[in-house]
């Protein structure tokens, strides 16, 4: 077993080529405990920490592209809190402060858990994810990228090099339930984005089906059923079969932390709230 | 063999597994026995120690992949026998009882009050929740930390 510790992504890139099972190590707050409770054996490992091209955040015309490596820190409260307020919120739920401070959107997408609390927030905002390998650059759809649990349409050539999200005008949310505030994998949890550009809501859930699942049904009612070029409030009929809809919409399964029957009312409320939020 | 920078000076490592946590290597290999283990899954805190000034979970860090970085132990903030005035004001307080989360949360409230010297109460809460006490009830390591920030107040006034 061997560390390569490369200084460019270049150089990493090259690694990872030559090295195709070895393991990307991010902020190491998923591959670790792995590793402590000797549920996984690493071969390789390449650790991301000093390849600074991965900690670059750009403005670009329409949105932004956030480095893959960038800590949660930075999207909470520090330089890139003003990107999304959505991906705001959501970072601002993950586990504790130690954790945010090293753990990573790029290690998020990686993991690919239906729980992870920044994927809903990228999938409502339609976000476009940039893969790297030595042969070059390629754009997928976070529709495309997420596949299932802990399943993932990366290559084993190919490092997640950034997030590209667009710039929003409109209410952004992001609503977790938890059994307490710190330190809580999400039960249930819902991203709600409104673009006034477009008169269009979006809605994503988390942890309610194998990945993050968008309500496109719900989301193609509300935009027939309601104007959403204003911010106007709507009529509780409307925001509840909102909420029904996008619930119907969950597939939840029952574990050690809730049941399939509460994680689906928690979604269509999460929802509901989220909606009531966005419009008032 | 790697080495490691702890607390201003440089470290060798030897015959370690790469796999091995900082947290790990800290304790077993250089002898820093300050940093506690208690989950080694980041739910704790007890482990906490400063990594480029953010304050992490030495538990989750992979020993090796921390070369050229800046590590500080709760060893480094403070000479032994000399506690410094956070310490000082958890003994003054009565914050310790068995003393396993002390450690981690010395070093979270060190890194809490160098970024930010006059937190309010939920700030101080928020900062930290990632560090669980099993005996105290939390109440005097509240009090500790409001000593040390109204101690700091006068000392500037
Ligand atoms: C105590 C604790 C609490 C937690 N709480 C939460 C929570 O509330 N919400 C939540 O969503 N998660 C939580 N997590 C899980 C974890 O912190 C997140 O999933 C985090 O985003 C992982 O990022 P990382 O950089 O630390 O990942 P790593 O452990 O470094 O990597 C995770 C996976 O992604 C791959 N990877 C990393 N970077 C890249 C890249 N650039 N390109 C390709 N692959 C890559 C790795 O190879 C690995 O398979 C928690 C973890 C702990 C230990
Ligand atoms: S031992 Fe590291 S957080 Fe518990
Ligand atoms: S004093 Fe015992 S865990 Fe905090």
């Amino acid at each position: 077993m061997t560390i390569f510790s490369p200084r460019s992504l270049t150089e990493a890139l090259q690694v990872l080529d030559e090295h195709p099972t070895a393991r990307l190590l991010a902020g190491g707050t998923d591959t670790m405990v792995e590793i402590n409770f000797r549920h996984f054996e690493p071969t390789d490992i390449i650790s991301l920490r000093h390849v600074q091209e991965l900690q670059v955040f750009e403005t670009l015309s329409a949105g932004y592209r956030l480095g893959s490596a960038i800590p949660y820190k930075q999207f909470e409260n520090g330089s890139f809190s003003h990107v999304s307020g959505a991906l705001s919120e959501a970072s601002r739920t993950v586990g504790s402060p130690q954790i945010r401070a090293t753990g990573t959107i790029g290690g998020n997408l990686g993991t690919c858990s239906p729980a992870g609390d920044t994927l809903p927030v990228l999938s409502a905002l339609d976000a476009q994810i940039e893969l790297s390998s030595v042969k070059g650059i390629r754009m997928l759809s976070i529709h495309d990228f997420m596949l299932g649990v802990k399943r993932n349409a990366r290559v084993s050539n190919e490092i997640i090099t950034a997030i590209h999200i667009p710039k929003i005008n409109g209410f952004q949310g992001y609503a977790k339930v938890g059994v307490r505030n710190a330190m809580v994998i999400s039960i249930a949890s819902a991203c709600l984005i409104h673009n006034t550009d477009k008169s269009h809501i979006s809605l994503a859930l988390g942890a309610v089906g194998p990945t993050i699942i968008r309500c496109r049904t719900a989301e193609k009612w509300l935009t027939e059923n309601a104007d959403l070029s204003t911010s106007t409030a709507l009529t509780t009929k409307v925001i509840e079969e909102f909420g029904r809809l996008a619930a119907s919409e969950a597939l939840p399964i029952t574990d050690h932390r809730s049941t399939a029957e509460y994680r689906k009312h928690a979604v269509g409320v999460l929802a509901q709230r989220l909606l009531k939020r966005a419009m008032k | 063999m790697y080495s490691l920078r702890v607390n201003g000076t440089q470290q060798h490592v030897k015959d370690a597994w790469i796999g091995e946590s900082l947290l790990y290597v800290l304790r077993e290999r250089l002898g820093f026995m300050g940093s506690k283990g208690a989950c080694e899954q980041g739910e704790c805190g007890s482990c906490t120690v400063l990594i480029n000034n953010d304050a992490v979970c030495s538990c989750l860090v992979m020993a090796a992949s921390a070369i050229d970085t800046d590590i500080i132990t709760v060893e480094g903030l403070a000479p032994a026998e000399s506690p410094n005035d956070i310490q000082q004001a958890f003994v003054t307080e009565g914050a310790v009882q068995c003393g396993f989360c002390t450690p981690g949360l010395i070093v979270a409230v060190h890194h809490l009050l160098e970024t930010n010297s006059s937190p309010t109460e939920i700030e101080v809460k928020e900062a930290l929740s990632g560090n669980i006490c099993r005996c105290t009830g939390y109440g005097r390591i509240f009090s500790a930390v409001q000593l040390v920030i109204s101690q700091r107040e006068k000392s500037i006034s």
